[in-house]
């Protein structure tokens, strides 16, 4: 039986393959609904849509989602995980995409340009969940 | 049920108004528990990556902590601290790979399998007091009070760990069990802005604008929330996006565990108003649950 050819570059397909391992999900499995994005409280903030970075990534292409900083502005509500038709882990695949950034010692905020009243007032689990989220 | 207490760490200081009357309360209604004596932060959020295992070191930690402690279940407050730590003791009874690599880990601690049941507070009232009874303890009930149940994300998703399914409403019988009107809110399970408020205070503004716009359209007198996260976004903070969006009216917000203390008749100044700032202590003297000298 003729082999079907990867659409996936040769040189992407580490990165591919990382972002399964870290996520646990199989973004092929999308069909490109677009209901995650639908109900994305942060969409607006993106370069493009969530529908639009599971596209890319199923095609290897990951330095675009970077770029559009999906992953970045993920407030991890899991609204789309309670929506997705076909059970993906929305937020688990942008996560994972956030991770391959921190990993590279890249921070997504500089803690000490934080404003001091925000210091002040914000609670303790707000600066735990950035600093985790977006620095390395 | 031995129950314990996992305060976390904002209870203990930014969110005071949180768990002084939460705790006055279960001893009002005479629900035996034990504030653990040692514990660490939870971790804030559930890690998704499925190698970061170190980050589950935390939770777990406080969940031996609890066994330790003779607790078989252990209660939370704060959603964020909730879900943090029903999760990490999902992840540990569900993934046999996983628990004994935290275990073996965590090697100077005895194993843990997931014995202790987390449980949030509102889960509590409503499983071992039940809504009868505590509108039968109510001794200040919160007439003509229309109140926005905001769950935020962490009490609601993901499924597994929800404290409630959509159609159970269990903030809502809450808040008719102190007498007071439940609003039809449609930001109820939406996203405050969460850390985005730090890490991109616009977008965060944004978002928490969209959910006090919806509370004005609700025309709720007052939003209640269990998370100090949604606290700072759609309370501390709720000056500025008012005034950053165009029709936008202010509304007082609380801790559920606020209404709770006030209708079950508790002292006021257990119920910590003055850190809600003077609307919401206005608003409760001028419905009369509250002496205007208490505050």
């Amino acid at each position: 039986m003729a082999s079907i050819p990867s659409p996936i570059h040769p040189e992407n397909l580490k990165a591919v393959n990382k972002i399964a391992e870290l996520s646990g999900q199989n973004v092929h499995e999308c069909m490109q609904c677009g209901t995650c994005s639908a109900v994305c409280p942060m969409v607006e903030s993106m370069g493009f849509t969530t529908r639009m970075g599971i596209h890319y990534l199923q095609f290897g292409e990951i330095e675009p989602v970077i770029k559009a900083q999906i992953g970045e502005y993920c407030a991890s509500c899991h609204t789309c995980v309670v929506r997705c038709p076909r059970g993906i882990d929305v937020p688990k695949v942008f996560e994972a995409v956030r991770q391959l950034v921190l990993r590279t010692n890249t921070d997504l905020i500089k803690p000490q340009e934080i404003p001091k009243d925000t210091m002040a007032e914000a609670p303790q689990i707000a600066f735990v969940s950035t600093f985790r989220k977006l620095t390395s | 049920m031995k129950l314990g207490y996992y305060p976390g760490c904002t209870l203990k200081t930014k969110a005071a108004n949180l768990e002084k009357a939460a705790m006055a309360s279960l001893d009002h209604l005479g629900v035996e528990y034990k504030e653990l004596s040692r514990w660490n932060c939870c971790g804030a959020v559930f890690s998704l990556t499925d190698d970061d295992l170190i980050h589950q070191v935390a939770p777990v930690r406080n969940l031996i902590r609890a066994a330790q402690e003779g607790c078989d279940t252990v209660v939370t407050i704060c959603s964020q601290c909730y879900n943090t730590l029903a999760r990490a003791n999902k992840l540990v009874r569900d993934d046999e790979e996983k628990r004994d690599t935290l275990n073996r880990f965590m090697d100077e601690e005895p194993d843990y399998n997931g014995e202790v049941e987390v449980v949030h507070y509102l889960s509590l009232l409503r499983d071992q007091v039940g809504w009868e009874k505590l509108r039968e303890a109510v001794t200040n009930p919160l007439d003509g009070l229309k109140v926005a149940p905001f769950y935020g994300c962490t009490l609601v998703r993901p499924e597994e760990v929800a404290i409630d399914a959509v159609d159970q409403e269990i903030l809502e019988g809450f808040i008719a069990a102190l007498g007071a009107d439940p609003a039809a809110f449609s930001a109820a399970r939406e996203c405050c802005g969460s850390y985005q408020m730090i890490a991109h205070p616009e977008e965060g503004m944004n978002r928490a604008a969209k959910v006090i716009g919806a509370a004005n359209r609700s025309e709720a007198d007052a939003l209640i929330l269990s998370c100090p996260m949604c606290e700072y976004n759609l309370g501390t903070r709720q000056g500025d996006v008012v005034a950053a969006h165009d029709g936008l009216s202010q509304v007082p917000t609380y801790y559920f565990t606020q209404l709770l203390g006030v209708a079950l008749g508790l002292d006021p100044e257990l119920c910590r108003l003055d850190l809600n700032g003077p609307a919401a202590q206005e608003l409760f003297v001028d419905k009369n649950f509250i002496a205007a000298a208490t505050v």
